[in-house]
């Protein structure tokens, strides 16, 4: 196998790392190459940090591993590759009936992905994480044999693996159990919440299937933490969505693209557009779940520069506190890009490192610069002191300490790594820069 | 009714992504290489994408006894057979230079096994009133050049194979698309340093289907590559055989 040398970038193009890249096309190539030289599987690279990244070592590029190996349509347990794309399944299969249970903001996303950080969707609070739909895993080690685990077979691996940022091997396919999809379309509800506290009720009150709130970040004093809450159920219509070409991004933008005024002027017309008494829309699935893939290379937007996306989730006991100081910084601040979201958690997670907790979740985007990275460090600062967490499939700004002191599971599951890969080959630039694999 | 598509080393990347593409459109797949686990998956990764059928046959183009299982299986279905070409091999200059039998392989890979298998197929073609042979040459194949002479000579010799084909089968509805590809981001390309213009093996398998719907001729994929091969083709000779392009 050659390998090639390149430059391993985050979806928020802050953290790169130069690393030889290997690419296998069969299972037996896989096998082949960490025989010769274990080193860390990585997917579609569309983590914002360092999780995909591993600088001055090597990597493995599972994309290429993306064949659908069966399908059982009784049941709808879909066995695929690791390098099988979400929209790959979800095109695949909704015309057949089913759908991936729970799929993340973009479809680019692969299996061994979502696995790997027990990824959630807009359905979390009713449906759970991705490796709740997980019935096994085919996971190969470093010296290249593959072994196929379940939650039964091997409850501690398991654990471990799930959301375990590839540290227990690769990948190489696993099952999934899909939920029926009625339909291609989707029947999304907008409604305006006109600030923080209406905004978590409604959020709270919601019963849809899925549910998700886009917040204005810009909005200060009276409007502080106003947004639309989106609810969507699929439908039964048979009707053939319609959906734009994607476009793409050919160049780094220029700076006022995300300027603060551009922002706050954006906003405030992003929220005016839905009615004050709300409006019902269909959309097509991938409009809907994937509403940024039409773009395709959006995070040129934010030039060369890249930027940072920090995400949170906050226990109900000190969200709504906790929200407003992190609003108030971040209206303050004025640093915001208009891509935020405020969504309810449920208590599903799956794997020992998994982000999930009952609670709220609030994901914004800010362009890099010295100003933004003090600002989320302290937004961090503040999640840890909540009982809160960062999702490390965002993050590149936390310490050590803070990821200590929110995944309290952390020493459990070194131990299951430790044994899995005795010899540190699946490091990456965020189990180093976390120091997740150092005993505390 | 669906058709039938014989696909001549499905365990390439461009091979695989051709499959899926004609599984999409509900084809009847024979799918051929050596890897027999791996076919088996594909063949399964085809069904899953809507093929009608997926045959997986072992077949190695050094082994003209691996031919007929897949004449035989193509024939078990009713209706047009067509057949897409992916095998061939590129051993290094430096190589052949060094061991002339390295430069008989790439021959029998890329000119002589796929000729010999073709030629077995044609009068089956033939009797069936149509069908469409879809034959991966290589832009190599235009000129001959310092670096992967013996591998453009074969593919040079395939695209005159396939002209002869295109002749002969057009007599009884057939077609033939000779396909000279640029650099594909496949397995063989991986890692090469002075690759440029890199396409998707699934770009090129949408070329292919689009060559085979609209009955081209020739097909250089990504369409580019004609312009560049026109003007490689158009240097004089004493100065061409100074260059090291
Ligand atoms: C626009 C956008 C929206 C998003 N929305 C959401 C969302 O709603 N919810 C959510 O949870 N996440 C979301 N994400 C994050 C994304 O879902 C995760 O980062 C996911 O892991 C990306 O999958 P990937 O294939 O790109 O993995 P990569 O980023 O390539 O890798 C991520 C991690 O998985 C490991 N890994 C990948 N493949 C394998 C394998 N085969 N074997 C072992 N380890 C492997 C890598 O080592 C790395 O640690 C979003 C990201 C974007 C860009």
């Amino acid at each position: 196998m050659r390998w090639k040398t390149a430059e391993l970038t985050g979806w928020g193009r802050v953290l790169t790392g130069k690393a030889e890249l290997a690419r296998p096309e069969k299972p037996a190539a896989l096998s082949q190459i960490l025989k010769k030289s274990p080193a860390p599987a990585i997917g579609a690279q569309r983590s914002y940090g360092d999780a995909a990244v591993n600088g001055n070592g090597r990597a493995i590029d599972m994309t290429r591993l993306d064949r659908f190996i069966s399908f059982d349509p009784e049941t709808g347990i879909l066995h695929a590759e690791a390098g099988c794309s979400i929209t790959d399944m979800l095109d695949t299969f909704a015309p057949q009936g089913w759908m991936p249970a729970v799929m993340p903001g973009t479809g680019f996303a692969t299996l061994g992905g979502c696995i790997a950080h027990d990824v959630h969707g807009k359905n979390h609070h009713k449906a759970g994480t991705f490796g709740q739909h997980v019935v096994a895993v085919d996971l190969m080690g470093a010296d290249g044999s593959t072994k196929t685990i379940t939650p039964e077979s091997d409850p501690a691996l398991f654990k471990a693996t799930i959301g375990g940022l590839g540290q227990t091997g690769a990948i190489v396919s696993a099952k999934i159990k899909m939920i029926p999809c009625s339909s291609r379309l989707i029947q999304v509800d907008e409604r305006r919440a006109a600030n923080l506290v209406e905004f978590m009720e409604m959020l709270k009150a919601s019963n849809a299937t899925y549910c998700v709130g886009w917040i204005d970040g810009t909005a200060n004093g009276q409007s502080l933490g106003r947004g639309i809450l989106e609810e969507a159920e699929l439908t039964s219509s048979n009707m053939a969505p319609k959906r734009r070409k994607p476009r793409k991004v050919p160049f780094n933008a220029p700076k006022f693209a995300l300027s603060p005024p551009t922002v706050r002027l954006f906003n405030r017309m992003y929220f005016n557009r839905i009615p004050k008494q709300g409006r019902g829309v269909l959309r097509s699935l991938k409009d809907f779940f994937f509403p940024l893939d039409k773009i395709h290379d959006w995070n040129k937007l934010y030039g060369k520069r890249g930027f940072h996306q920090f995400q949170c989730v906050l226990p109900d006991e000190t969200a709504e506190r906790t929200l407003r100081d992190m609003l108030r910084l971040i209206a303050d601040a004025g640093l915001a890009s208009p891509l935020a979201v405020l969504k309810r958690t449920g208590a599903g997670r799956a794997g020992l490192l998994s982000f999930p907790m009952e609670g709220f979740t609030l994901a914004l985007d800010f362009p890099n610069s010295e100003k933004s990275r003090a600002l989320v460090a302290q937004l961090n600062a503040l999640a840890a002191e909540a009982g809160g967490r960062i999702y490390f499939a965002k993050d590149s700004l936390a310490t050590a300490a803070q990821a200590r002191q929110m995944y309290p599971e952390l020493a459990e599951w070194q131990k299951t790594v430790e044994a899995a890969d005795p010899e540190g080959a699946f490091k990456t630039d965020l189990i180093r820069r976390l120091k997740l694999r150092t005993p505390a | 009714m669906s058709q039938t598509w014989i696909i001549l080393g499905a365990g390439s990347a461009m091979g695989r992504a051709f499959a899926r593409k004609a599984a999409t459109q509900g084809a009847h797949l024979v799918l051929a290489a050596r890897d027999q686990d791996d076919l088996d998956r594909t063949a399964a990764d085809c069904l899953a994408r809507g093929a009608a059928s997926a045959a997986a046959v072992l077949f190695d183009v050094r082994k003209p006894e691996s031919f007929a299982p897949i004449y035989d299986a193509a024939k078990a279905n009713d209706g047009i057979i067509n057949t897409a070409v992916f095998v061939g091999s590129m051993a290094p200059q430096d190589d052949v230079d060094a061991d002339p039998n390295v430069g008989d392989l790439t021959i029998q890979d890329s000119f002589t096994g796929p000729v010999n298998f073709l030629h077995g197929l044609a009068p089956i073609m033939e009797a069936r009133k149509g069908g469409t042979v879809l034959g991966i040459g290589s832009v190599a194949g235009d000129r001959g050049r310092i670096g992967n002479y013996i591998y453009g000579a074969a593919k040079a010799g395939f695209h005159t194979y396939l002209s002869g084909l295109r002749n002969r089968l057009n007599r009884s509805g057939g077609h033939v698309v000779t396909v000279k590809p640029g650099f594909v981001d496949t397995a063989m390309t991986w890692g090469i340093e002075g690759m440029f213009l890199v396409a998707s093996p699934e770009q090129i398998a949408q070329d292919l289907w689009t060559a085979h719907e609209k009955r081209k001729n020739t097909l250089y994929t990504p369409f580019f590559w004609r312009y560049i091969m026109a003007i490689i083709k158009s240097i004089p000779e004493p100065i061409f055989k100074k260059l090291s392009v």
